[in-house]
């Protein structure tokens, strides 16, 4: 065995080491240095994740069960980048007396079902697909419920749980479907073997539901509102992102190698899954005041979007949904990263509750501004890009009335991203939220964030980049 | 490097000069002198575009600048001007001079307020320069959303509603506009070549008639709800009404223009066909705006709110001559954009600079200012001869030549429809003349207006720069009205090709 071909695991190994030094580093550290863990994990996630950013050899692995190539390279660094991010907006959280015992397992358990996701993303078989998406969903429940004394936060621990056994459950029966209709696991036979045949229509959409809970897509959906709000707000900000983006990716991957074939199918199931996703996610975030919940709907949303990206097929369509995703980081991240200090200065967590914030902490108002404003897709923010080409892939096969129903949303969208603006610069509060400079390491945070809301969408390098690697396997 | 980039850089920088001012003096200073350097780059550009096209190259394209930004989808950095495009920036340069001045009073928080106004400036700007689809989307949508913050930051009445109304619509004519130029973008290469986002490589091409049917209403009423295209146009009397000073100069002045332009520069440029099809039903639309906005000023009191509808029913001019398709119309319909924008941006300054001193805009409220403030008594009556059509100003110029392109066309229809749109805007001088008598001249009617002090250094030269500018076109046309012919030859020759 050559190191070359250790080399293709490079991520997953990484990661692994840096998950086992971390829980082994708790067990030495001394009573009184417990918090150093923090820092420790910290810089052990660095390394791990930087070194995961030089690029390396592609092939298989395994007879064909582990697929790396420069496109599942950038999908998993992108969400190293993201956890990274996460990570320095979660110190002050795990300082929190009532984390004391507990702040080493928060970043083992989030590498582990990083480890997970980046088997799920790098799968060429659909055991090894399965494996990488359970690894990637149970020690999330336990991330939800985080907050042990909360009641909220353990409902959020057990509704994540049952759902996603009861998605994965219903997401394995599609896939045996598909094995009894082709005979293999392997996605590249079965992309040989794939016809409309009723089997095969039945398991794909087996296995569109179980992916669509993960994705948050309607009307799989029920669960998001509720977890979201439950859990830490750290962790809301890690199952939108990163939950999520690895979800996209693998559902792009899988659509456009296993089903290649019927096409056809699938583009109208989209069709339709893209338009009520978008319209129900934000007509519901229309009402709400939790940011938490707030942000759960607009995610919804913004999936659906991703959906538009998946009509476009080939490389256009597979480029638009990790450069989107990319975007959708920086982000969505940003206005988390602001939702959480000030969470954690004041306890607010409501949009009311963040009126006339402009006054007191402009750079944090500036900050949200900026978020707000790329979601919604306003240039010259990389939101405004990365939708574009969102639109721009769904053009390309002809679906006009498509853009333009989703275009139309995303006005509807910008309706309640500014409802949050009017309330931080433009309403009226006696006692608005005091002055108040977060930790260092959230400050840095929000700071890559807003450099990478501007630059993704300027730097077009980063866009040719992945169009030139997702051009090489579509 | 072109030139052009100067007029998104100068914007830029002047932002960037403001946010590291200290106070309200040093913001004004560094805004107007920002804004003072565009104005002499636009008037030198015009300038220059009117040197070259005495060598006999009236039509040509100057200072193209082409940079590939996105290989992989063909988009572009992609600038250049011809003399349509020049005068729409001499436009944007003047108003925008003419209202920073316009604001000099404002003290809440006032860096904000000039760096929003200046980020929307940019984005006008940037648009009259760029002629790839791509980027001409891009900096239209950055003019839009700082309007959002100036109107409920800094404006009155019900500016939270208004803000939001007039943001959401035009977002929503955006979304529209985004299929339509994805539209053209996949239907840019005759037989399955390389696909583009460039304006004059896609108007060398006949888009196929099929798509053009879908995609000309798109870009059509895409652009045209900046425009206040009938029933589109809800956002505007809110809007400008609610909107600060400067904001409703520049709104009303140039972006309403922006939508026009981009009308014609799209939608009627690159699918002619369906533009002739089509062209009654938005020939109908048109009409009603002018009607529409004509008889509902004459039904307000609220000076801004006269002058909102007035602002429909003039643009709603500009939209009809546009569609007229012949090169006298369309003439007319560009003189009229700059014509239009000066007047309209004067009018608001105005009003601006009377609510200043008399806190009302209510017409019935106030009486006899001429001899009070004189300065600015005789200022709005020149803005008023200007507004309802009377020669010697550049109104009146517009408008015949409007009237007199949309009188070639000689079936029944279009007849109606231009004998409407004359006598509708005939009906301007009703509303004009009859706020001029009951605001300026006759009795006053509240004691306190005998103090009210006349027109300060500042805000003269605001209103001053505006009526020169529309004086030097009114008592000399022939400079505007021959570079816009010019810059037209072109594309009239695509418009008509279709006749052939």
């Amino acid at each position: 065995m050559d190191i070359q071909y250790i080399l293709l695991l490079k991520h997953e190994i990484l990661l692994t080491l840096a998950a086992l030094i971390i829980l082994f580093a708790e067990l030495f550290l001394p009573q009184n240095k417990k918090r150093g863990i923090i820092n420790i994990s910290l810089i052990v996630f660095a390394i791990a994740a930087f070194a995961g950013f030089v690029p390396t050899e592609t092939g298989t692995l395994f007879g064909g069960s582990f697929q790396a190539s420069r496109l599942t390279d950038v999908m998993k660094d992108i969400l190293n980048l993201a956890v990274l991010i996460i990570f320095l907006q979660s110190t002050e959280y795990l300082k929190k007396s009532e984390n004391a015992d507990k702040m080493g397992e928060y970043f083992a358990l989030i590498i582990f079902t990083l480890i997970g996701m980046d088997f799920m993303i790098s799968a060429g078989d659909f055991i090894t697909f399965f494996i990488g998406l359970e690894t990637a969903s149970i020690p999330v429940a336990g991330l939800a419920a985080y907050d042990r004394y909360k009641r909220k936060s353990a409902e959020a621990g057990i509704k994540l749980i049952l759902l996603a056994s009861i998605s994965s459950g219903v997401l394995l029966f599609g896939l045996s479907m598909i094995y009894g209709a082709t005979g293999s696991i392997y996605f590249n036979d079965i992309a040989k073997n794939i016809t409309a045949s009723p089997l095969i229509i039945l398991g794909f959409i087996f296995f569109v539901s179980g992916m669509g809970f993960k994705l948050s897509l309607v009307p799989f959906h029920l669960w998001t509102a509720d977890v979201y709000e439950g859990s830490p707000m750290n962790i809301t900000a890690y199952l939108s992102v990163v939950s999520k983006g690895a979800a996209a990716f693998i559902f792009t991957i899988v659509l456009f190698t296993v089903f290649k074939n019927i096409t056809d199918l699938w583009e109208l199931v989209m069709y339709a899954l893209a338009v009520i996703t978008i319209t129900v996610g934000n007509l519901f975030a229309l009402r709400q005041d939790n940011i938490k919940r707030f942000l759960a709907f607009s995610s919804i949303a913004q999936v659906g979007f991703v959906l538009l990206g998946i009509m476009g097929t080939g490389a256009l369509g597979m480029t638009s949904v990790v450069y989107f995703m990319l975007v959708y980081v920086f982000t969505n991240l940003a206005a988390f990263g602001v939702a959480e200090a000030i969470y954690n200065e004041t306890g607010v967590e409501t949009i009311s509750g963040y009126k006339g914030l402009y006054k007191t902490n402009p750079k944090l108002s500036l900050v949200m501004m900026l978020a707000l404003f790329s979601l919604a897709g306003i240039p010259p923010l990389a939101g405004f890009f990365g939708k574009f080409f969102l639109f721009t892939s769904a053009a390309s096969h002809g679906y006009f009335i498509l853009v333009v129903i989703a275009a139309l949303n995303a006005t509807i969208s910008l309706y309640y991203y500014l409802l949050i603006v009017k309330a931080m610069f433009i309403d009226k509060n006696e006692n608005p939220i005091a002055f108040f400079k977060s930790s260092g390491l959230m400050r840095v945070s929000l700071f890559v964030t807003a450099i990478g809301i501007f630059v993704v969408g300027f730097a077009s390098g980063i866009f040719e980049y992945i169009m030139s690697i997702s051009s090489l396997i579509f | 490097m072109s030139f052009l980039n100067l007029f998104v850089a100068v914007p830029v920088l002047t932002v960037l000069g403001i946010m590291f001012t200290k106070d309200l003096k040093g913001t004004r200073i560094v805004s107007a002198i920002g804004m003072g350097i565009q104005l002499i780059l636009a008037v030198y550009l015009m300038v220059f575009y009117m040197s070259q096209a005495g060598v006999n190259n009236l039509h040509e394209i100057i200072f193209q600048s082409d940079s590939v930004w996105f290989p992989s989808l063909n988009i572009h950095y992609y600038v250049g001007v011809d003399g349509i495009a020049s005068a729409m920036i001499l436009l944007t340069a003047v108003v925008i001079f003419a209202g920073v001045f316009a604001s000099w009073k404002v003290d809440f928080l006032p860096r904000e307020f000039f760096i929003s106004l200046i980020v929307l400036a940019t984005g006008v700007f940037g648009f009259f320069i760029s002629l790839d689809l791509f980027t001409m989307l891009l900096y239209y949508e950055i003019a839009v959303i700082p309007m959002y913050l100036l109107i409920g930051i800094w404006g009155s009445g019900p500016k939270e509603k208004s803000a939001m109304k007039l943001t959401l619509m035009l977002m929503a004519g955006s979304a529209l506009l985004i299929a339509g130029l994805l539209g053209l973008y996949f239907n840019s290469s005759a037989e399955g070549g390389p696909l583009t986002f460039n304006l004059i490589e896609i108007s060398k091409i006949t888009i196929p008639i099929t798509a053009q049917r879908l995609f000309f209403p798109l870009t059509f009423i895409g652009f045209g709800v900046l425009g206040a295209l009938f029933p589109f146009h809800t956002w505007s009397p809110d809007g400008h009404a609610s909107a600060p000073t400067a904001v409703s100069m520049l709104h009303a002045g140039v972006l309403m223009k922006l939508g026009a332009y981009g009308c014609f520069r799209v939608a009627i440029f690159l699918m002619p066909e369906a533009a002739h099809e089509m062209s009654w039903f938005f020939i109908i639309l048109t009409a009603t705006s002018v009607i529409y906005g004509a008889f509902g000023a004459i039904q307000q009191k609220d000076l801004k709110y006269i002058n909102a509808y007035s602002s429909v029913s003039h643009v709603g001019l500009i939209l009809f001559g546009l569609l007229m398709m012949n090169s006298t119309a369309i003439d007319g319909a560009i003189m009229q954009m700059i014509s239009h924008g000066l007047m309209t941006a004067l009018f608001f300054a105005l009003i601006g600079m009377v609510y200043g001193r008399t806190h009302t805009r209510n017409v019935n409220e106030m009486g006899g200012l001429l001899k009070i403030i004189p300065f600015l008594g005789v200022m709005y009556i020149l803005a008023g001869f200007a507004s309802l059509g009377l020669p010697g100003f550049s109104g009146f110029v517009a408008e015949m030549t409007i009237f007199v392109g949309a009188f070639f066309h000689n079936d029944m229809f279009h007849r109606v429809a231009t004998i409407v749109v004359v006598s509708s805007i005939v009906v301007t001088a009703v509303y004009v003349l009859r706020v001029v008598g009951i605001m300026l001249l006759g009795p006053v009617r509240h004691k306190e207006h005998l103090k009210l002090k006349d027109a300060t250094w500042f805000e003269k030269v605001s209103t001053v720069t505006l009526l020169v500018s529309m004086l030097g076109i009114g008592l000399y046309p022939l400079w505007l009205s021959d570079t816009i012919l010019g810059s037209l030859q072109p594309i009239m020759e695509k418009i008509t090709m279709y006749l052939h």
